[in-house]
């Protein structure tokens, strides 16, 4: 698809058009994918079933495989305001209110015929993938959609790094995993034989990609920013962290997402909200934590409604830490696969989570830290009220604390968070010692 | 002098259970000049490697319910599990502060993100994720672990200000071995007459061996068998249960106590693993770290917080425990939001279900006092079982 310069074309319509072609991109792609998964039983494609963080896009692509991701699927029914039913069902069968959401979404979907946003049978998964990165409760997930399956399985475990950084030994580890042990299953799966060259060539594609996204979440440097990193990025980071990663299709979306940003800054504007364009911005933030799903669109009406514009946010570097200057490597594939993992977010050390946090604060120019924390969520949850203190320490500025759910709709209380946001907006006006200025 | 009886045994473990100050440990430590201790916290760390530098492992399962929790709260979230605050506690309150190294094994994303947040409060105390591989195989999972070992064993090096020899570590490895195999044998003595030593001791001379040395542990668990073996004890008309999901945090005594005054005798459990995780004896010639590599890749024992790489055999290791111990069914025991035994119990069931092995199941938090409804559902699952076992 080409698309003329922005600035070719009127100003009103260029907005619209522009607007719209890496969205209506993204969807499209989305939508193949999930046609694509749900008409296995056509094409006869395999399908593996992984993990955002520590997803191996490019590896499973050179099968001429599927990637399925669970965590996704969860996220589509929590939009889509259907997770609670499968929350409810997954714990009628016995799975604990206490335990992650997404697990029970997905298990109790399964229960209630697997359909997928397309109306249709997602498949079951020829190949579990399970890549054991930066959330222990991954490991039980797939033993539990193992015993629904009774596919064979294939465990990555990546170290974490609770030292704070990356040694020979683990990356040896994981390379020597995915030679052994990954990638004779995804042959035996399909019947494909690995081509190293095949990769590179992904991995080439993803590089690309990589870089266009950064330079989208960096965008937000700017004041005002362009884009909203957290409501916004979320859709921004879709196709790299999905079924897409390594695509001539996901290099199209960012350039295509690179040039309408471009022309927004060009233009002076904000970021686009569901009611339009974001017009003040009275207060930039940084969020930790994931988002709530099942009122995705209220949440974030909270925060442009009063002026609030995430600047930078953690939740965006679960499937990958690229602004961070990794990107994947053609000339080391397996290794640079490796590094991915090792790096994302919730494989990352509190210290280091901290380190992030505190230089978003100061590179983006922040009023203060949002923690939005996950009930369910131990890996992002547990310490996060030692990050708080700790980012406010450092910086000065202020930070606070929500509580919600990812696809669980009981816990989201719009009033509390409402009212918790709206003294916290207050806090950061006193802080100024001023009136809150519009950007 | 007269051999020591199971009950004064027990009261001096009680003694040692309820010293939130580690009196034991910091007379061992004041005892001689240089001496450290680290610390670890569930599910296992190897011993061996602290021991053979000279220092002494600690182990550290929270604060029980005599503890009130005052500064730990401000750092979790109420929809955390218990175990970190009270611990994060006894750090802020100065009760562990003759710490010198803190191990957090993989079991859980709490205790592995609380490995980070002792490394803040804490900055002068070693501080160490031990991560130990998922994948079972000697040549990918276990190079790593040798090197993940290596490493750990020059770090409490530097920390001892001493190098661990091969033949200090053999030599610590045979008093461990000691140590297991008394363990095991008070496991199977315990599973073969229960009235003679109750849950609630035995859990006790276990958390002895948390805070004391080997040696002594292994002289008290001696004794201990000993004295149980000489005296006689009323026998009750219980059932047999395994009791699976307490490896982490601790249930309050109480409520062991509750379980086996409600009719049930516990014949197996899960209590602090780090004790029965190696299930042989570890050789005492050759390579160590090749001998601590190979036990944990293939002679480890099961459990939520590791992977089972063949569905076939997830969860065979309840059923094993039911079947070894001639239990009667299964009392599932959780802390609230424990991951690890709480997403591991759908898959545990399962396996008992297929053979009609009957289960209960609550949660429960080291702090909670809330025995009545442990009390009526273990009372009411004995009765149960006692009535349909009833030819
Ligand atoms: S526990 Fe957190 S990181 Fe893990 S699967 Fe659930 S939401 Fe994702
Ligand atoms: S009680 Fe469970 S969730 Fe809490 S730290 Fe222990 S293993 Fe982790």
């Amino acid at each position: 698809m080409t698309v003329k310069p922005a600035s070719l074309r009127p100003q009103a319509p260029v907005r619209e058009v522009v607007k719209e072609a890496s969205m209506v991109k993204q969807k499209e792609m989305i939508a193949r994918n999930y046609d694509l998964l749900t008409s296995t039983a056509e094409h006869g494609r395999k399908v593996a079933s992984t993990f955002v963080p520590g997803n191996l896009n490019e590896l499973i692509m050179c099968f001429d495989m599927l990637n399925n991701l669970p965590e996704i699927n969860a996220i589509q029914n929590g939009m889509r305001k259907i997770s609670g039913d499968y929350i409810t069902e997954a714990e009628k069968r016995g799975h604990s209110e206490d335990v992650c959401t997404y697990v029970k979404a997905d298990l109790g979907m399964i229960a209630k015929g697997n359909v997928s946003p397309n109306g249709k049978p997602l498949p079951r998964p020829d190949l579990l993938l399970l890549s054991y990165t930066g959330c222990f409760t991954f490991m039980k997930w797939f033993e539990l959609l193992r015993e629904e399956y009774k596919c064979p399985t294939v465990m990555l475990h990546v170290p974490y790094q609770g030292d704070g950084e990356t040694t020979r030994n683990m990356r040896d580890y994981i390379v020597k995993q995915l030679k052994q042990e990954v990638i004779p299953a995804l042959e035996r799966v399909s019947g494909v034989k690995f081509d190293i060259d095949r990769l590179r060539g992904y991995l080439r594609e993803s590089a690309r990609a990589e870089d266009d996204l950064v330079w989208v979440l960096e965008s937000a440097k700017q004041t005002p920013a362009p884009i909203d990193a957290y409501f916004g990025g979320v859709y921004y980071i879709g196709p790299i962290f999905t079924a897409f990663r390594g695509t001539p299709d996901a290099t199209e979306y960012y350039r295509l997402l690179r040039a309408e940003i471009e022309e927004r800054l060009r233009l002076g504007l904000g970021p686009i909200t569901p009611e339009g364009d974001m017009k003040s911005q009275k207060y930039r933030l940084v969020v930790e934590g994931p988002p709530n799903w099942t009122s995705f669109r209220e949440f974030w009406k909270m925060f442009y409604d009063d002026g609030a514009v995430v600047v930078a946010s953690s939740y965006t570097k679960v499937g990958g830490t690229y602004d961070l200057g990794f990107r994947h490597d053609p000339d080391h594939p397996l290794e640079s696969l490796a590094d991915y993992c090792m790096g994302v977010y919730t494989n990352r050390n509190l210290p280091q989570r901290i380190d992030l946090l505190e230089k978003y604060m100061d590179e983006y120019q922040a009023d203060g830290l949002l923690i939005n924390s996950i009930k369910s969520c131990n890996s992002f949850s547990a310490g996060q009220l030692m990050i708080m203190r700790e980012v406010e320490k450092r910086t000065g500025k202020p930070a606070a604390f929500i509580e919600t759910d990812l696809v669980d709709p009981r816990y989201f209380s719009a009033a509390n968070v409402k009212n918790r946001l709206e003294s916290y907006f207050q806090m950061i006006d006193q802080k100024r010692g001023s009136a809150p200025s519009a950007a | 002098m007269p051999a020591p009886t199971t009950a004064a045994l027990v009261t001096r473990c009680q003694a040692l259970f309820d010293d939130l100050s580690f009196g034991a440990a910091r007379e061992w430590k004041a005892a001689a000049a240089g001496r450290r201790v680290v610390a670890y916290m569930p599910i296992y760390v190897p011993r061996e490697l602290i021991h053979a530098a000279g220092m002494l492992p600690l182990g550290i399962l929270g604060a029980g319910e005599n503890l009130e929790v005052i500064h730990g709260d401000a750092y979790y979230q109420s929809y955390i599990c218990r175990i970190p605050r009270s611990t994060l506690d006894l750090g802020i309150t100065g009760r562990l502060d003759f710490v010198d190294g803190f191990l957090f094994p993989s079991i859980c994303d709490v205790i592995r993100n609380l490995s980070g947040i002792w490394k803040i409060l804490f900055p002068k105390v070693y501080v160490h994720y031990f991560d130990v591989p998922q994948n079972f195989d000697p040549e990918v999972g276990g190079v790593f672990y040798r090197q993940e070992l290596q490493e750990l064993r020059e770090a409490l090096a530097r920390l001892a200000g001493r190098p661990i020899t091969d033949d200090a570590l053999r030599a610590s490895f045979a008093l461990y071995n000691q140590n297991r195999r008394l363990v095991r044998e008070l496991y199977a003595f315990r599973a073969g007459a229960p009235w003679r030593a109750p849950a609630s001791e035995t859990y006790l001379v276990l958390r002895a061996g948390m805070v004391l040395p080997v040696e002594e542990h292994n002289q008290l668990l001696a004794d201990y068998l000993a004295a149980a073996r000489a005296e006689e004890r009323p026998r009750r008309d219980n059932c047999r249960i395994v009791l699976n999901g307490v490896f982490c945090e601790q249930p309050p005594l109480s409520m062991i106590k509750a379980i086996e005054m409600s009719g049930c005798y516990i014949v197996d459990d899960d209590f602090m693993l780090v004790h029965r995780w190696l299930l042989e004896d570890l050789p005492v010639t050759g390579d160590p770290i090749a001998a601590l590599s190979t036990a944990f890749l293939s002679g480890s024992t099961e459990n939520g917080a590791k992977y089972q790489p063949r569905q076939e055999l997830k969860g065979q290791y309840i059923l094993e425990a039911v079947r070894a111990n001639a239990a009667e069914g299964v009392i599932f025991a959780a802390p609230s939001f424990c991951d690890p035994a709480l997403l591991e119990r759908p898959m545990l069931e399962k396996v008992l279900d297929r053979v009609d092995v009957p289960h209960i199941g609550f949660k429960y938090a080291e702090n909670s006092a809330q025995l009545q409804p442990v009390r009526e559902q273990a009372g009411t699952f004995a009765d149960s079982i006692k009535l349909w076992s009833t030819p």
